[in-house]
């Protein structure tokens, strides 16, 4: 065998523990939801069933775990994508000397644990319930969706802050020129051209509000999450129900996964059609948005 | 230090000292808004350009209005002032909630105390279960991290340098996908697989290999396991991005000059990937350090990991000023390990968010 040979044995040796280790857990939990004990075993492989799935379909914590977990996200969604966009604007017009802080404080809840996040949020709104007598603000939802909200509008904000990086200021001076005032500019140039950015924000926040736990746990109170109800389950004891439960999520994330991805890229495709042809009309003299996006 | 007993629950402070704290605590957010606002009439002055827009008249009354209150929610009070309350409620004694405010609400270090000496008064012996698993915690995160990154390097390094376009996609999609799947089904995966009637231990057995199944769980080892799992991705996908901006001439220099393979990765691959590791080391220690679902689901029955004790301190102990000191005991340990690695791989905060 010559060294080349040598090396690639142990590449392909290397790849195949990497995604056996990366895949293996979660083919073999597949496999148990499948296989009649009532313990989750996957070797040896007792019968085929699907009862695991069909207890399921009874059990209301669960169900009302999930419904709760869809308010929740809907609710981070609302908040996280209007914060996370201002904070993007915000970011590009700070001046330069305050950007460095600016930075600072709004990064930081991504650096942040996030049972801290949690915790913190908890108790600062239990102090403001206290001297406000505002009840209704030391609710289960409302404390998930502020607290998952602190560092899911800083992903927002990378999002968007992506995005802004290609932004033709032009168009905007241009706009305004010709007489528009600045909430036109903003919802026909700046809105429209930040619209993909807006999609694929409002997908990550909806789905890191949906499968947070660290942050949830703590700021849910007595309510449950269909993430909570998960973890509750989990350390009671192991059945395959759970592993039932845990095929049907991988399956509705990976399809929602795959159509996102589909989307982005027609979305990409449409777009570099849109420049070749902005590039072919202007004679070939692309300004500084095409530029940077080619 | 260690003999010195402290006075039982010291008068700390009037209420004179006590509202001014409070008030200062208040005052926090104000402070930083002027640093703002004098640094940007400083900045205006100093360039002096006529040309040059307020923020007000660059974006019109509505919008402007908009983005001082989306930020200023955001920033304030969703993270700054709830970060400086658990701060401040970690001085606090255990109240019955009625009694916050009151008379017996008054800055104690008891929470503090207890951490460390396992008694809000006594300072006569050590709170060895909790320091231990503190070090633990500290120590096997930063073992995982180290896992971590030597378990990824060589596919980062293969993805961004040898492999071609498709084969370079397919191994993204095979990435990203189980990164989908939610970290406690994960968990939950790796114990079917290493429990003791789990997948590993019945065929070992059924094989032969083994007479008795090994305790995976109780020895820890389905935990630490399992962080690795959990977060392997975060340490791939930043080392992949500053692999790939490498220019492959600068490999093949060194390569001809007659460096070995190790030389080319310690001298030429890895200083030019720093900001990269440095980001990938961070986001996995931090999530590691502050990892809960893994260790209460894998952790054997006497394993002790730090988060899963914050909880207790909150949801079994209801002890929520002891659960704030132990927060911001691990939070101040993170924050120390990123300028740690920042000063160390010489990077900025910029480099490592992103």
């Amino acid at each position: 065998m010559t060294s080349q040979g040598v090396w690639r044995a142990m590449l392909g040796f290397y790849l195949l523990l990497f995604f056996g280790f990366l895949f293996g857990p979660l083919i073999v939990m597949g496999i148990t939801a499948f296989n009649t004990p009532n313990y989750p075993q996957a070797y040896p492989f007792e019968a085929f069933t699907i009862h695991w799935f069909s207890d399921l379909l009874g059990d209301s914590e669960l169900m009302e775990g999930l419904q709760n977990s869809l308010i929740i996200g809907a609710g981070v969604v609302a908040l996280t994508v209007p914060v996370g966009l201002a904070g993007a604007i915000v970011m590009t017009q700070v001046y330069w000397r305050a950007r460095g802080l600016y930075y600072l404080i709004v990064v930081s809840p991504v650096l942040t644990p996030g049972v801290i996040l949690g915790i913190s949020t908890v108790i600062f709104w239990k102090d403001v319930t206290r001297v406000t007598d505002a009840k209704f603000l030391y609710d289960g939802f409302f404390l998930a969706i502020v607290g998952q909200s602190t560092f899911i509008s800083a992903y927002c904000m990378l999002v968007f802050l992506a995005r802004l990086q290609r932004f033709d200021r032009a168009q905007e001076e241009a706009a305004l020129d010709l007489g528009a005032t600045q909430p036109q500019v903003f919802r026909h140039i700046l809105l429209p051209f930040l619209r993909p950015a807006v999609f694929s924000s409002a997908v990550l926040a909806f789905l890191s509000s949906f499968e947070n736990y660290n942050t949830t746990t703590f700021a849910i109170l007595a309510d449950k999450t269909l993430v909570t109800v998960l973890a509750g389950r989990v350390r009671q004891g192991t059945t395959p129900e759970i592993s039932a439960l845990a095929v049907l999520i991988i399956a509705v994330t990976l399809a929602g996964a795959i159509a996102y991805e589909a989307l982005r890229r027609r979305e990409a495709a449409r777009e570099a059609t849109a420049l070749a042809q902005a590039r072919v009309e202007d004679g070939g003299e692309p300004g500084p948005a095409l530029a940077a996006a080619t | 230090m260690g003999q010195r007993r402290a006075s039982p629950c010291p008068r700390a402070g009037s209420p004179v000292i006590e509202s001014l704290v409070k008030g200062l605590l208040f005052a926090v957010p104000f402070v930083i808004v002027a640093v703002f606002w004098i640094l940007a009439a400083r900045e205006r002055r100093a360039a002096a350009d006529p040309s040059a827009k307020s923020f007000l008249e660059r974006n019109g009354g509505v919008m402007a209005a908009f983005l001082i209150v989306a930020v200023g929610f955001w920033a304030i009070v969703m993270i700054v002032l709830p970060q400086l309350y658990m701060v401040d409620f970690s001085f606090h004694p255990k109240l019955p909630a009625k009694d916050y405010g009151g008379p017996e609400d008054h800055y104690t270090l008891a929470s503090y105390r207890y951490f460390i000496y396992g008694s809000t008064e006594e300072t006569d012996s050590y709170n060895i279960v909790h320091l231990r698993a503190f070090v633990l915690t500290i120590g096997a995160s930063i073992g995982v991290t180290f896992f971590s990154f030597w378990f990824c390097y060589p596919l980062a390094y293969f993805m961004a340098q040898s492999a071609g376009p498709a084969r370079l996609r397919m191994l993204m999609l095979l990435l990203i996908l189980p990164f989908w799947v939610n970290e406690i089904l994960r968990a939950f995966a790796m114990r079917i697989m290493l429990g003791t009637s789990g997948l590993i231990n019945n065929l070992l057995v059924g094989l032969g290999v083994l007479a008795e199944p090994i305790d995976f769980l109780g020895l820890d080892i389905g935990m630490y396991t399992g962080l690795a799992y959990a977060y392997l991705l975060l340490m791939m996908f930043p080392l992949y991005n500053a692999i790939e901006s490498l220019d492959r001439n600068q490999i093949e220099a060194a390569r001809d000059l007659g460096a070995p393979w190790w030389h080319i990765h310690l001298n030429v691959v890895m200083p030019f990937a720093k900001p990269g590791i440095a980001s990938g080391c961070t986001m996995v220690f931090m999530l590691s350090a502050g990892a809960l679902a893994a260790p209460q689901i894998l952790g054997g029955p006497n394993s002790l990991w730090f988060t899963p004790i914050v909880y207790d301190r909150f949801y079994q102990a209801f002890n929520w000023p002891q659960g704030s000191a132990y927060a911001l005991i691990l939070l101040l340990t993170c924050i120390v390990f990123v300028m740690a690695v920042m000063r160390v791989f010489k990077v900025n905060l910029g480099e490592i968010t992103r």
